[in-house]
């Protein structure tokens, strides 16, 4: 019991500690990216000892001006709840992450470890189950913030939060359909072996309209644009009008965590979580007959690196959707996911289900 | 290993650390009070009246969809793990499920519910 319990600390420091450097770099990379995108130079002043590093000490810098900034609770909010708010949305972002597996089973004197912080059968519904709960945050803080802006901002996000929720659940059927377990660990092994001989049999290839759908959904559930009317930073005053100093950076900081979640859930369900195409156990097998011998720790470690340049990747290309879209209006926002993403979900089911009743 | 461990020390960690962030704001921070802070954001004018009561009666609306649609959905996981093994039983069963469901969401559709105007 108290190895397990060491083995499990070991894996959540690393992995949450990886989530964390990420989200930190995410924060600076969201303004050069959009820096480069626009013809600026960005984030580029803050510099320690003279050293700007194309501005990297901003994540450094920003995070200490959080920190040292007033802490302001409006007269007249629900004290508890306007700081338990922030705490709820960081909180759920974070507990997401236990059910994502980040590398292959590995053995260490005689004891088989699943790179996996929590190893249930239904992993897929713990990240569905938190990423739920994520709407309490934004609701409360809307809504104990003695502020008519915020409380209809917070209306506006929940209501735009769960209804892209129904939207993602149902384009995941169809993976769950094909690979027919909740466990996302099942859904990435299922995703090693190979169509035809040569076409790794990922997620993508198997259900590219569940892809779409996906990473649609997933913008919208992480309030980010074309779907950023929670925010809607200048124009549109959002939930967290009321917040300051580390109470917003919280919010600040569950976008990117979120980002970075669903960019792991993109790589887990379709394109193969820490697969690399052709690399078995044993080193690389290619199609064409030849193969590369490698001994485990090695392909572990080549697994635990896939999975993060898919998760680096799928950041970056969720930071270029942002800054390349502009904002829908909210009546085309829940147009969108009502009347077009469900239906489409639904029929991609349907289809799906029809295929594998034709092939059987 | 009983799931429980991994669980209840991922939320120790993930709880402390968003509570470590939070705090250390509210003791980290200066304390200045002033009337005019004190005021809720309202573009410069006072606010009139209370602040979390009425709210448009879409929201109401969307969120009981929401409910309803969430609840089918939580059907469709299950039956699409056990999809392969089911067959074309299990296909044509949910097939009436699906038509039960298309026809709450068309009617839903029809009498307005999902409009924003």
């Amino acid at each position: 019991m108290w190895v397990d319990a060491f083995i499990s600390l070991i894996k959540i420091a690393f992995f949450i500690s990886c989530v964390l450097a990420l989200t930190s770099l995410l924060t600076w990379q969201e303004r050069k990216q959009s820096a480069v995108m626009q013809d600026r130079l960005g984030a580029n002043r803050a510099s320690i000892l003279g050293i700007r590093a194309f501005g990297l000490p901003h994540i450094l810098s920003d995070a200490l001006k959080m920190f040292f900034k007033e802490d302001y609770v409006p007269p007249g909010a629900d004290k508890l709840l306007h700081t338990m708010a922030p705490f709820i949305s960081l909180f759920c972002a974070l507990m997401a992450f236990a059910a994502i597996p980040f590398g292959n089973t590995i053995e260490i004197a005689g004891r088989t470890i699943e790179l996996q912080i929590l190893p249930v059968n239904v992993s897929l519904l713990f990240v569905f189950a938190m990423m739920s709960l994520a709407v309490f945050g934004t609701f409360l803080a809307g809504f104990s913030s003695n502020n008519k802006f915020a409380f209809l901002g917070g209306l506006r996000s929940s209501s735009q939060m769960i209804s892209y929720e129904i939207a993602m659940g149902s384009s995941v059927v169809g993976v769950l359909m094909i690979f027919g377990t909740l466990d996302l660990a099942q859904v990435v092994r299922g995703q090693g072996g190979l169509l035809w001989g040569w076409l790794p049999m990922w997620g993508i290839f198997l259900q590219p309209v569940a892809f779409i759908l996906f990473v649609a959904a997933g913008m919208a559930e992480t309030k980010r644009v074309p779907f950023d009317l929670p925010e809607g930073e200048s124009e549109i005053v959002g939930y967290f009008v009321e917040y300051s100093s580390m109470k917003f950076g919280a919010f600040f900081m569950t976008d990117f965590v979120e980002t970075i979640l669903i960019a792991a859930l993109i790589a887990t369900l379709f394109f193969g979580g820490w697969q690399v195409p052709y690399l078995q156990s044993d080193g690389f097998h290619f199609p064409w007959g030849s193969s590369v011998a490698l001994s485990s720790l090695l392909v572990t470690l080549i697994q635990i690196a896939a999975l993060a340049v898919k998760v680096v990747f799928f950041c970056w290309f969720l930071l270029v959707i942002r800054w390349t879209l502009p904002r829908f209006r909210y009546d085309q926002l829940m147009h969108f996911g009502w009347k077009i993403m469900l239906p489409i979900a639904v029929l991609n089911v349907f289809v799906t289900g029809l295929i594998i009743v034709l092939i059987q | 290993m009983d799931p429980l461990i991994p669980i209840i020390m991922m939320a120790l960690i993930a709880g402390g650390i968003a509570a470590v962030f939070i705090l250390a704001s509210v003791f980290l921070g200066p304390r200045r009070r002033h009337p005019v802070k004190d005021t809720p954001f309202e573009c410069g004018f006072a606010s009139e009246g209370f602040n979390r009561g009425s709210m448009p009666v879409r929201f109401y609306l969307m969120a009981i969809l929401f409910i309803v649609f969430d609840v089918e959905l939580a059907f469709l996981f299950p039956w699409a793990v056990v999809f392969r093994s089911l067959g074309l039983y299990g296909f044509v069963g949910m097939l009436v499920f699906f038509f039960v469901v298309g026809a709450g969401f068309i009617y839903a559709w029809k009498i307005g519910a999902l409009e924003w105007e």
